[in-house]
């Protein structure tokens, strides 16, 4: 049985973190040579700690599933990453950047995180810089920032429309000097299976060699998870076609409990969906909100004219546009957070405002900042966006306006760690995206990208040597323990039983059944009964799976219908908690939206008497319902406000 | 407006591992939506391989928006096909005509051998990176970021040549085979910023001797890299480094 123990330090919340540091257990040099490190993943979190912790000297043995480790999906990210330089001199500081990312997760984050997470973002930026990440400059050769959601300053930090390709190269080339220098050990195009434990702690992994479907084991003084999140269960999302739960959902079932599942981010500004053959959805930059003014037709008939096709959005005078955003929220117009503003488009759309071939559609428009600030200075911000969106829509954004509808892009919820990182096993940690520490309920605009990089820069290689200072004396373990042969062979038995059922439908054909009731029922909109609902048809899906799934070639070779079938199987187990996770929440918070409980203008009516605290589920057999823990979460530093951002 | 649906031939490279004979098997598919993008095209195929209880077609992909720099397909005789400025994965249908037959292969270099029918090893691109792709700095400890201004022209160009997502087109499209485009981005971004001038020298030696130990040929201007770069770095890059390379072996 599980016990949640957050170990958050005492003290001012100021101090914790310099007090943990002050105070922690470190390993002395010589002594950090004979640890093993395992690190999965390479994403900001991934690469940052496992460069950082080679730069220590432990010996790091770290994992991927592409074919590089530069290819992580954090690659994708856009926008930029905030820090509280507040280099701009508009009245930012650590207390407002970890105040807005408190607020901007509807008060469902732990404090004493989100305070360390705001303290250290600064350090994010210098490191970056020195690493050579050519971020925005203005003219006098000083740092650039932009606005983001959730916010009133401009702390966000930007390298054109790809700064999160850019943090993650920076990450790569730390990693790259380790790898030369032998302090870490690069495994690619390998997936994380299992994770061995031993005595209570984490001990090793098992992972699946994808070009020869050989199962191979290795073993460390630590083991961390840094594998992202799990919008594929959603099948349609902005995630990369790679990324999934798979890992992360291991370590469930092995132990670790799994923090507020039902937490999702649905982001407002994404290319909307156009055909029953599509595999993913592409993003657009939250920083496009900088400029761009979304808006529907006032008129139904004139979105109904629109939509089949009569009528285009250029004709549409001014006064017959709802700038719906503006309209309902002044104070922070086009630039609410990310839940807000999905909502606020599915709402208009579901009254039949919606524009495009489905009407699952609204306009972002940059006419009125084209006419101010003149084309140049459009594409000079966004051109690489623009050009994205004409490739893929064959449309021309500078004269019409694009169309955004909101899709699945991060998770909040994610493996429950303390506030070390580490999660219920100990010697497993989690961190990134795959942990659910930061967000709360809804995570705002270009935090993900200082979250990641926090955890593996700053807050890993902390926490990871308080753990492994008690481990010097521990040897290496050999990978023929009992416990890594069963891990093994359970993963074997595994693989075999999927080769085995030659079923009728593809891997696919399951996926897109289970994302279909996901986003109907588990989306941006719930309500009781159609997550009662959601839960018995994943439940089905998933005895459909594992009779009739058709996976063809061999276990032995490259095979992505062997691996898509793997992960498909986690997603069909994690949709079920999502759902159970989402029932349980009788309130609407951030990306959770319960229609049961709204105000009557529709906003978001959190239950904090009975839900001010995290869920954590323990895994308790797969024939068994997991059980509910719940870590309490206790407001010293903020007065807890419904959200308002009129 | 009304879109006509394609049906297309495929001549797609098949290759069991790495050291398997290769060969092209011709597919026919039909009934392909003009905006639906080319690896879609390519994952309805394998629905119909799967299907047919066949193996499914193996090719790189992950984030499907341009930017991870892992699909890598040479169409009808181009790399990421037959529009610029963009990658496989954003390469649409409406690029092609009913009828139309499609040759599909795998990037073609000593350097990038092939793993399984359209997938390449490109762990030549890490090595050199390894070799010096980096600053020599290590977390924590470092000065403030605007401690050092950077001209914003600078910055800009810097930030044009780190845009490089490492797919390997301008391998591909080089009758050489030469990575000069790939190495002189990443010389170029460092070149261009304060931040890499402490070792600039060691550097660009280490990468260009690093590039030449894993067999990838030299440059003979041809530009073929920078009209197929997906990301068009420019070729400029290539003399930046050329002269970094000189006063690192003279200077």
């Amino acid at each position: 049985m599980i016990t949640l123990d957050s170990k958050i330090p005492e003290g001012a919340l100021a101090q914790k973190w310099t007090e943990y540091k002050a105070h922690q257990n470190l390993v002395n040099p010589a002594n950090k040579r004979k640890l093993d490190v395992i690190i999965v993943g390479t994403g900001l979190a991934g690469a940052a700690a496992a460069a950082s912790c080679g730069e220590l000297g432990f010996n790091v043995l770290n994992f991927c599933i592409q074919d590089s480790p530069r290819r992580a999906h954090s690659i994708a990210a856009q926008g930029g990453i905030n820090a509280a330089k507040n280099y701009q001199n508009d009245g930012d500081s650590v207390y407002r950047l970890f105040y807005d990312t408190i607020k901007g997760g509807d008060y469902r984050a732990r404090e004493a995180n989100v305070y360390r997470l705001a303290e250290v973002s600064n350090n994010i930026i210098d490191q970056c810089v020195a690493q050579g990440v050519p971020f925005a400059r203005d003219y006098g050769g000083l740092l650039d920032n932009r606005s983001f959601g959730g916010a009133q300053v401009s702390r966000t930090f930007y390298a054109r429309g790809q700064t999160g390709q850019q943090l993650l190269l920076g990450a790569y080339s730390a990693l790259s000097r380790q790898i030369e220098k032998g302090s870490v050990k690069m495994f690619t195009r390998r997936e994380m299976m299992d994770v061995v434990i031993v005595d209570g702690k984490a001990r090793g992994i098992i992972v699946r060699n994808l070009v020869t479907g050989e199962l191979e084991k290795y073993a460390a003084h630590a083991v961390v998870i840094a594998t992202g999140g799990y919008g594929n269960v959603f099948f349609l999302s902005t995630n990369a076609m790679g990324s999934n739960a798979g890992a992360a959902w291991k370590c469930y079932k092995r132990g670790a409990a799994f923090g507020n599942p039902c937490y999702v981010q649905i982001h407002p500004t994404c290319i909307p969906v156009h055909g029953d053959y599509q595999s993913k959805l592409t993003l657009m930059s939250e920083s496009l909100r900088n400029d761009g003014r979304i808006w529907v037709p006032k008129k139904k008939e004139d979105a109904e004219a629109i939509r089949a096709g009569k009528l285009k959005p250029t004709q549409i005078k001014e006064e017959d546009r709802d700038y719906y955003l503006e309209r309902r929220y002044p104070a922070f117009g086009n630039l609410v957070p990310r839940d807000v503003a999905s909502r606020a488009a599915k709402e208009r759309c579901d009254a039949g405002f919606g524009v495009g071939e489905t009407g699952l559609a609204v306009y972002l428009d940059f006419a009125s900042a084209i006419e101010r600030l003149g084309k140049k200075v459009i594409e000079a911000r966004y051109g690489n966006l623009f050009q994205m969106y004409e490739k893929i829509v064959d449309d021309n954004p500078y004269e019409t306006p694009m169309m955004i509808y909101p899709a699945i892009h991060y998770s909040m919820g994610g493996i429950w760690v303390d506030y070390e990182l580490q999660t219920t096993i100990p010697g497993l940690f989690a961190a990134g995206e795959a942990n659910f520490s930061d967000h709360g309920a809804n995570r705002l605009g270009a935090s993900a990208l200082m979250q990641g990089l926090a955890d593996g820069y700053f807050v890993l290689p902390y926490t990871i040597q308080n753990y492994l200072a008690a481990e010097i004396r521990t040897p290496r373990f050999s990978t023929d323990l009992p416990e890594f042969n069963e891990a093994k062979k359970s993963v074997e038995a595994l693989i075999d039983r999927l080769m085995n059922i030659k079923g009728k439908h593809s891997v696919d054909y399951f996926q897109k059944k289970l994302g279909k009731v996901m986003w109907d029922k588990v989306g941006m909109a719930r309500n009781a009964q159609g997550l009662k609902e959601a839960i018995e048809e994943i439940k089905a899906i998933r005895r459909e799976f594992w009779q009739d799934v058709r996976i063809t070639g061999a276990t032995d070779e490259f095979n992505p219908e062997l691996e898509k079938a793997l992960r498909t199987a986690d997603h069909l187990e994690l949709g079920e908690l999502m759902a159970r996770d989402g029932l349980l929440r009788e309130e609407s918070c951030g990306g959770h939206f319960r229609e049961e409980y709204q105000t009557p203008e529709g906003e978001a009516l959190r239950q904090d008497d009975r839900f001010m605290y995290v869920s954590a589920w323990e895994y308790a057999g797969d024939d068994r319902e997991p059980i509910l823990h719940k870590e309490a979460l206790k407001y010293e530093e903020i007065k807890v406000a419904q959200r308002n951002y009129k | 407006m009304e879109k006509k649906n394609l049906h297309l031939t495929l001549k797609i490279w098949r290759q069991e591992n790495a050291k398997a004979k290769g060969r092209f098997v011709t597919y026919k598919i039909n009934d392909i939506s003009p905006d639906c993008s080319f690896l879609e095209m390519l994952d309805q195929l394998n629905e119909q391989l799967v299907d047919k209880i066949e193996k499914p077609v193996c090719f790189d992909h992950d984030c499907r928006e341009g930017i991870c720099g892992m699909c890598s397909l040479f169409i009808n005789g181009r790399p990421h096909g037959n529009d610029s400025g963009i990658t496989t994965c954003q390469l649409h249908m409406r690029r092609f005509r009913d009828g139309d037959t499609i040759w599909i292969e795998p990037w073609r270099s000593a350097a990038f051998p092939v793993v399984k029918d359209l997938v390449v090893d490109r762990s030549a691109f890490d090595k050199i990176i390894q070799a010096g792709g980096y600053t020599s700095v290590n977390t924590g400890g470092v000065p403030d970021g605007n401690a050092l201004p950077v001209k914003k022209k600078n910055a800009d160009l810097a930030m044009d040549a780190a845009a490089c997502i490492g797919c390997g087109a301008c391998v591909a499209a080089c009758k050489n085979a030469s990575a000069m485009l790939f190495v002189s981005a990443k010389v170029s971004q460092f070149a261009l910023l304060p931040q890499g001038q402490v070792e600039a020298k060691e550097r660009v030696a280490a990468m260009v001797s690093r590039m030449d130990a894993l067999g990838f040929g030299n440059c003979t201007n041809t530009g073929a890299c920078e009209a197929e770069c997906p990301k068009e770095i420019k070729i400029t890059n290539i003399a930046r480094m050329n002269r970094q390379y000189y006063i690192s072996a003279f200077g």
